[in-house]
């Protein structure tokens, strides 16, 4: 046991152990502050932009699609159906290598970041108008018929009555979605975006420093991952109805 | 009484699959009128108030809203239903806004109303029911009693000429019916036409000035609630209130 420790120690005993560490890191400072946290801040910065557009896109995409299921013609619900059957059933790797490799072959060049991003959106979209639908068909059918009454078109009833329910239902779904969507970002490598992960991946490879690179990284993903997760609570604490089980009241309850 | 009636119904049929619901059911409602329709359940009274403003599509037959036929109205049905305001069973509130939201959010996409001028309005409506005091509530926040009155102001809101209750007390406690009863009759005396579904029977004669007893579909029975208790027009009637009661 005694023998272990000063075998690691240069000058033995459990001080020249923690010296010896100290030592270490302190060497590696140069390689964290000029190479592997510049470059981690530049992937950084790709993977904001991917998450960033992409969330709000794939949002809209995806009520868009659910509403049509729910409330669309014929034609139009069937077409929605088919854009989940095809975006939800098709691995978003294989959806990638199709946007980057396959369309340049019928003359579509997207480039690397567009081709993730279009990807991405495709996909969250997809798993996003699911959550959205099921919440939608959750409203009971008298909301609707209760805005009709009152002379709102369907539209206006789907827009201002149903829909505004259905968001709040649907925001836990949603919102995994979107930490799904900060993880899955790192996909974006297989077609040449350097975003977080293939950022940590090149500087491991290059300089042989597997542990430290990805445990940077991690780090990273972790930090996003919990200001997102206040974000999300605190969406669902602003748009929480009062009075209804499980939501904190704006207004106590009379008597 | 003016020569045209405010509604009229005639020959309206509604079938689900074999099931006739309605079998040619005609009547017609003037200004300042009362009429109640009772019946045991499942005969039609809530398809015979949706297929009145449109709700559900009849099969067959005309309605006609101040002599205009409305069946058949495409678009304009919108502004049809806003003169037959409709209090539902189980209120349908808009869960997610409070009293005086649900009773403004039609007169600013409806009648296009501005903020304030719709506020306005709204709070005069919710200080009609009785309910101004709750006008920053949400309906998981109102007894079923207030939320079925914000409901009614939600109507009235909307400048209706004709009002449709589909059984408005019926889910609620005993205590709670006499609040919107009063808030109907208070309607009443103001000389709101009024079409009432209801299995409130002391209520229905009391305040209707025609009660009909629809059975499967069809009215079987129909006049003044006068003559129930002697009247061999109302031989169903009499039995299906008996029968009512003690149940
Ligand atoms: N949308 C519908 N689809 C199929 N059947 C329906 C529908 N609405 C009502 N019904 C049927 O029509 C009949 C009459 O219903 P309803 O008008 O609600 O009766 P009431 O209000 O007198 O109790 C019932 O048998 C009911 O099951
Ligand atoms: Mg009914």
């Amino acid at each position: 046991m005694t023998d272990s420790i000063n075998a690691t120690g240069a000058d033995g005993g459990l001080g020249g152990f923690f010296q010896n560490l100290t030592d270490s890191i302190i060497s590696q400072i140069p390689f964290w502050q000029d190479v592997l946290l510049p470059a981690l801040w530049d992937g950084l910065w790709v993977t904001m932009q991917l998450v960033v557009m992409t969330a709000p896109l794939g949002f809209l995409l995806g009520l868009l699609i659910a509403v049509s299921r729910v409330y669309g013609s014929a034609p139009v619900k069937w077409l929605a159906q088919l854009y989940v059957i095809f975006f939800r059933g098709c691995p978003l790797l294989v959806l990638l290598f199709i946007l980057y490799f396959g369309l340049p072959s019928v003359g579509i060049v997207l480039g690397s970041f567009m081709s993730a991003l279009v990807g991405f959106i495709l996909c969250n979209s997809a798993y996003n108008s699911e959550y959205l639908r099921g919440a939608l068909q959750s409203i009971k059918r008298g909301q609707l018929l209760a805005a009709r009454s009152l002379g709102m078109t369907k539209m206006q009833g789907v827009m201002y009555v149903v829909v505004p329910q259905a968001l709040r239902r649907a925001l836990p779904g949603v919102s995994n979605e979107f930490i799904y969507l900060i993880k899955y970002s790192s996909l974006a490598y297989v077609v040449a975006v350097i975003e977080l992960t293939g950022a940590a991946k090149i500087i491991a490879s290059k300089y042989f420093m597997y542990f430290e690179a990805f445990a940077a990284v991690g780090i990273f993903y972790l930090v996003i991952v919990t200001i997102a997760t206040i974000g999300i609570h605190r969406l669902e604490m602003k748009y929480a109805i009062p009075g209804v089980s499980g939501a904190v009241g704006k207004v106590s309850k009379g008597h | 009484m003016s020569d045209v009636p405010i509604l009229k119904v005639e020959n309206l049929c509604k079938s689900y699959g074999d099931l006739e619901v309605l079998k040619s059911v005609s009547f017609e409602i003037y200004k300042g009128e009362k009429k109640v329709f009772v019946g045991p359940s499942g005969t039609g009274k809530s398809t015979l108030l949706r297929c009145i403003n449109q709700l559900t599509i009849p099969d067959s037959g005309f309605v006609y809203l101040n002599g205009e036929e409305i069946v058949h109205s495409g678009k304009k049905i919108n502004g049809y239903r806003q003169k037959m305001g409709m209090v539902f069973q189980n209120f349908n509130l808009f869960d997610h806004l409070t009293a005086v939201r649900n009773v403004e959010l039609a007169l600013l996409k409806v009648k296009k109303l501005d903020k304030a001028a719709a506020h306005e309005k709204a709070m005069y409506e919710l200080e009609q029911v009785g309910m101004a005091d709750r006008a920053d509530f949400y309906p998981a926040q109102l007894s079923g009693g207030q939320a079925q009155r914000v409901s009614i102001a939600r109507a009235l809101a909307m400048d209706p000429e004709v009002m449709l209750f589909d059984e408005p007390t019926s889910a609620l406690d005993p205590e709670l019916k006499r609040e919107v009863m009063e808030v109907m009759r208070k309607l009443a005396d103001r000389g709101m036409t009024c079409i009432v579904v209801t299995h409130e029977m002391k209520f229905a004669t009391s305040f209707a000035t025609e009660i009909y007893l629809m059975e499967k579909g069809e009215i079987v029975e129909h006049g003044p609630p006068s003559d129930i208790p002697t009247s061999p027009g109302f031989v169903k009637t009499r039995a299906f209130m008996g029968s009512y009661v003690e149940e």
